[in-house]
C-alpha cells in the first residue's frame, strides 16, 4: 500500500454487490410501475391481436386446431414481468458497478453520489431516451414478426449509438475552456452522433391504421415510465447504498495525482 | 490525459489488469442476462419456449422489440 494509511478504498466486490442490489430494488420497482400502469394496456393490446386472429380464423373458416393452451397464461405472464425487470434491473446494476469502478476516477467531481447518479443519467439518456424517439416501443398485435430481426438489429445498432452520443458530448465538452463553450460543444457532439445515427438506420412503422392511437401512446407511456424508474432507481439506490462503503471523515485519502 | 487533478477520498481501487479481466467477465455474464430475458428464445435457456414466454411482458415494456 504506497498510499497513506487508513482503510484502502472499497474492492471491486464490494461496489458490484451494491450494484446489484440496487440493481434488484429498481427492477422490482420498475416491475411495479409497469404492472400497475403497463398491464393494462397489454391487456387490451392483447384483445385487440386475439379479436384480429379470430375474425381471420372466421373468415377462412379454419376449425379451432389454433385456439391451444398458450406455454404460458396471462396471469404467469403478469408475474413474469417481475422475474424480466428484476433479472434486467440485476444485470443493468452489474453493469452500472463496472462502469463506476472503472470510470470513477475519470469523472471530474468529488462527489461520489454525483458520480454515480451521471453515470445512470448518461445511460438513461444513451439506451433509454435517445432509443425510446428513433423506436418507440409497441405493445402486442403491433409490428410485423417477419422484420423481428431487422428490429432487434436496429434496436441493438441504436443502443450503441446512443451510449457513443453520450461519450462523445463528454470528449466534445472536455476539449473547451470555458463553461458556456464546453455547453455548446457537449450539446454539438451529441446532436452530430444522434442525428447521423438516426439518419443511417431504417425508420420502422408497423402500426396498423387500425390499432387505436390513444392505447399506442398509453402504452409508449407507460413503457418509457417504465425504464425511467429503473434507470432513476438505479442510480439513487447504487449511489446510496455507496455512501456505506465510505471511511469516516477523520481519515481524509485522496486519490493518486496523475500528470501527463 | 490532461493536468494533475486531486479529487476526494479513494472511492473506488486502482484499475490492474486482473480488475479489468475480472470486469469484463462480470459485464459478459450481465450482458448474458440481459439476452435471457431480451432476445432469447429456449437456444441459451434450454427451457424451450417457457422463458421466452414467460417473460413476455417485460419485454414489450422495458421497450425491447417483441413481435
Ligand atoms: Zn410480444
Amino acid at each position: 500500500m504506497s498510499l497513506s494509511e487508513g482503510s484502502p478504498a472499497p474492492t471491486y466486490g464490494a461496489l458490484l454487490l451494491r450494484g446489484l442490489i440496487a440493481g434488484l430494488i429498481a427492477g422490482l420497482l420498475a416491475g411495479l410501475f409497469a404492472f400497475t400502469f403497463g398491464e393494462p394496456k397489454v391487456d387490451a393490446a392483447i384483445a385487440i391481436e386475439e379479436a384480429a386472429s379470430a375474425q381471420a380464423q372466421a373468415a377462412t373458416e379454419q376449425t379451432s386446431a389454433a385456439e391451444e393452451e398458450p406455454l404460458v397464461s396471462r396471469d404467469g405472464q403478469k408475474g413474469g414481468l417481475f422475474l424480466a425487470t428484476g433479472l434486467y434491473g440485476i444485470a443493468l446494476g452489474g453493469i452500472l458497478a463496472t462502469a463506476y469502478t472503472l470510470l470513477r476516477r475519470r469523472l471530474r467531481t468529488p462527489s461520489d453520489t454525483r458520480a454515480a447518479l451521471s453515470l445512470a443519467g448518461a445511460a438513461l439518456l444513451g439506451v433509454v431516451l435517445i432509443p425510446y424517439v428513433k423506436y418507440p416501443p409497441n405493445p402486442p398485435a403491433v409490428g410485423d414478426p417477419d422484420t423481428i430481426n431487422q428490429r432487434t438489429i436496429s434496436y441493438l445498432a441504436i443502443l450503441v449509438i446512443g451510449l457513443v452520443a453520450v461519450w462523445a458530448a463528454v470528449v466534445a465538452k472536455r476539449t473547451q475552456p470555458t463553461e458556456w463553450r464546453q455547453a455548446a460543444a457537449a450539446v454539438v457532439g451529441f446532436l452530430v452522433v444522434v442525428v447521423v445515427g438516426y439518419a443511417l438506420l431504417p425508420n420502422v412503422n408497423e402500426v396498423p391504421e387500425t390499432f387505436p392511437p390513444d392505447l399506442l401512446w398509453s402504452f409508449r407511456l407507460a413503457s418509457l415510465g417504465t425504464q425511467v424508474v429503473m434507470w432513476t432507481v438505479l442510480g439513487v439506490a447504487f449511489a446510496a447504498l455507496l455512501s456505506s462503503t465510505r471511511r469516516p471523515a477523520s481519515q481524509p485519502e485522496r486519490q493518486p495525482v496523475t500528470t501527463a | 490525459m490532461p493536468k494533475a487533478t486531486t479529487v476526494g477520498p479513494l472511492s473506488t481501487p486502482a484499475v490492474s489488469p486482473r480488475l479489468l479481466w475480472t470486469a469484463l467477465v462480470v459485464v459478459a455474464l450481465m450482458l448474458l442476462i440481459t439476452y435471457l430475458v431480451a432476445f432469447d428464445q429456449g437456444a441459451v435457456s434450454r427451457s424451450g419456449m417457457y422463458l421466452h414466454e414467460l417473460m413476455h411482458d417485460g419485454r414489450h415494456l422495458l421497450g425491447v422489440p417483441c413481435h
